[in-house]
């Protein structure tokens, strides 16, 4: 069996030197390819935490991190942003576009770090990524000019620009009405049937969760249900 | 296009506002930077060019007589002695000649000139003036001073029984060219001359002081048949003239004074001109250092999340790094670009409007190209220098952190 895209072994984040937190108090966890799945938990339940060490962004106290079935706890901190670049995108609450960049160099921008540099079929690759997300039109806009629907697409199409295994999505619907919403989780889904891309969504909307594979419910730093809905 | 410059050029391109304003603060830095240098220099070499023009750049003289007593009582009693310093008469340096050829043997000495030089008075009718004669060869002669450029009568060809006067001279005793004029030495010699020309160096003493005769005059009238009083030199560097008098003295055993001995106060007086520009110069520097980092600090703290975001994205700290030691680079470069153009502008302005009477400018103010190449280079390394601690502290960004806070 291949490895699977993550893999946590029994993981523990603590915060603090005099008094110390501990958030995350021991979560292992498997999401094989292609695996669609929300995070969901009250607020202060370590969900942004969890995701900042799914993401590589932050080391784990104690554990073990495997992407695609490599283990990151050996791995330096260039290591690590070689691996983070490569194999996972992410898709923020509040988009996160650089402003300063017009929306195609915004897609671009994971495929300029992975090679060090631009290079001309880039530009050609960004705008077949964001005519998936249909807003090829908007590619030389900069994203102040774009709604914050069409804003999160291109986040997404940024996500995928590497053709990751694996996408990060931190409350991707948090700030937009239910009928944006509803089209950005739909464009999510797409990806994930067509490309095979697996999802870890957190989210808080029970209606969004209920739409995925799997959903993980993480309270007090424990994942305390882990449901799988049968594929439809 | 590398990821650094790529996001460099962006940046700067997003904050337009602060790129103007730093790079105009950059530019008024180096402005008055290369404004200042250009001045300073001109200044210097002005002052240097008006005190040589009368002056050589060493002359090598006879070491001094000294009294030498014989005190050498047989009886071994002791003898209380005052010697007295002797004085110093005109003489001839001992073998001059060889002490010539061994001047010409010396890279750092473009020209010499063997001079016979002494008191004399220079007669005309009633009128009496005391003259300090000058026996030279031509051509020597006028590789060591500008005469030949500065004749404002006649030509300067002090051969036979032709005399060259100053202006000044000419005046006291209402002279012109081609009248005679009898010249005699303190120890009674005296012979008529033709006055061949007449010339102005620029300084009313020298003007007024000196006679110039052919060598072979000036040996009979000052009874020094066959030698020269002294010799005057030019250096090809006029700083190092201190070193190359030692140096002459040192394989010669002649005194050899430099110009800068002759002229310490001036040097002085350049010296500190040249250390308070200095001065000026180094706080124009941390000015600009200053402007330069506050800027990237802020735009580090305004940037943080989207450092962050590029972070997450596998954009590596190194490339975080240069992106901002490049918008410091760029900066200092684009500054010094215009600041230099800024700075040489105010140079011919100041120069066109700072005129002698004749309308020649005051002094030079050059631009020259080494001082556009350190101007450039000042800048380019003060703008990395200070954008180091900002973009440090980008890369030492953690992205978790930043994107949360940011």
């Amino acid at each position: 069996m291949a490895d699977p895209v993550l893999m946590l072994d029994a993981v523990t984040k603590s915060f603090g030197t005099t008094v110390v937190t501990e958030v995350i108090k021991g979560v292992s966890l498997r999401i094989e390819r292609g695996e669609f799945t929300a995070l969901v938990g009250p607020s202060g339940s370590g969900k942004s935490t969890l995701l900042n060490i799914l993401g590589l962004l932050d080391r784990p106290t104690s554990g073990r991190v495997a992407i695609v079935g490599e283990e990151t706890t050996t791995l330096d901190d260039a290591g690590l942003t070689r691996l983070r670049g490569r194999s996972i995108g992410f898709v923020f609450q509040f988009h996160h576009l650089l402003p300063g960049l017009t929306v195609a160099e915004n897609v671009m921008m994971p495929m300029i770090a992975e090679r060090g540099r631009t290079s001309k079929e880039m530009h050609p690759r960004a705008v077949r990524l964001l005519e998936r997300v249909g807003i090829a039109a908007k590619a030389d806009a900069r994203p102040a000019e774009l709604s914050g629907g069409q804003q999160q697409r291109v986040a997404i199409a940024r996500a995928l620009a590497l053709d990751p295994p694996l996408v990060l999505a931190d409350e991707p619907t948090g700030n937009l009405d239910t009928k944006t919403a509803d089209q950005i989780f739909e464009v999510l889904r797409e990806f994930n049937r067509e490309l095979g891309v697996a999802f870890l969504i957190v989210t808080h909307d029970p209606r969004l969760a209920a739409r995925c594979d799997r959903t993980l419910t993480l309270v007090d730093g424990r994942i305390v249900s882990d449901v799988r809905i049968a594929a439809t | 296009m590398p990821i650094s410059w790529f996001l460099a050029l962006r940046f700067f391109r997003e904050g337009r506002m602060q790129s103007v304003l730093i790079v105009v603060g950059v530019s008024v830095g180096v402005a008055v930077m290369v404004f200042l240098s250009a001045l300073i220099d001109g200044l210097q070499t002005s002052l240097v060019r008006q005190t040589l023009g009368t002056q050589a750049h060493i002359v090598v003289r006879p070491p001094d007589e000294v009294a030498r007593p014989m005190l050498t009582p047989d009886d071994g009693s002791r003898v209380a002695v005052h010697v007295e310093r002797s004085a110093q008469r005109v003489r001839s340096i001992d073998g001059w000649q060889r002490a010539l050829r061994t001047l010409a043997t010396m890279p750092e000495i473009t020209d010499a000139s063997p001079t016979v030089s002494g008191p004399a008075v220079a007669l005309r009718g009633n009128a009496s003036k005391a003259v300090m004669l000058q026996g030279v060869e031509p051509d020597r002669f006028a590789r060591i001073y500008p005469i030949r450029e500065r004749m404002v009568q006649g030509t300067f060809a002090p051969v036979g029984t032709t005399c060259v006067i100053g202006r000044e001279l000419a005046q006291d005793l209402g002279v012109s060219l081609g009248d005679k004029l009898r010249l005699a030495s303190v120890g009674g010699v005296s012979d008529v001359y033709t006055i061949g020309g007449i010339f102005d160096l620029g300084n009313r003493e020298v003007n007024r002081r000196w006679v110039v005769v052919s060598t072979r005059s000036a040996q009979t009238l000052l009874d020094l048949v066959g030698g020269v009083s002294s010799i005057d030199l030019r250096v090809r560097e006029i700083f190092s003239a201190e070193a190359t008098a030692a140096a002459v003295t040192a394989r010669t055993g002649l005194v050899a004074e430099s110009w800068m001995q002759t002229n310490a106060q001036l040097l002085v007086a350049l010296r500190s001109q040249a250390s308070s520009s200095g001065m000026i110069q180094f706080f124009v520097i941390l000015a600009v250092a200053m402007g330069i980092a506050s800027v990237l600090v802020v735009s580090v703290v305004q940037k943080g999340k989207e450092i962050g975001i590029l972070r997450a994205m596998g954009t590596s700290r190194r490339s975080v790094l240069a992106v901002f030691l490049i918008q410091g680079a760029m900066v200092g470069l684009i500054g010094s670009v215009l600041g230099t153009a800024f700075g040489a502008g105010l140079g011919a302005l100041f120069a066109g409007l700072v005129r002698n009477a004749d309308g020649t400018p005051t002094f030079p103010i050059v631009v020259g190209l080494p001082l556009v190449a350190r101007s450039a280079a000042i800048a380019l390394g003060t703008g990395v220098l200070s954008a180091a601690l900002p973009a440090r502290a980008a890369s030492k960004l953690d992205p978790a952190v930043a994107i949360r806070n940011g």
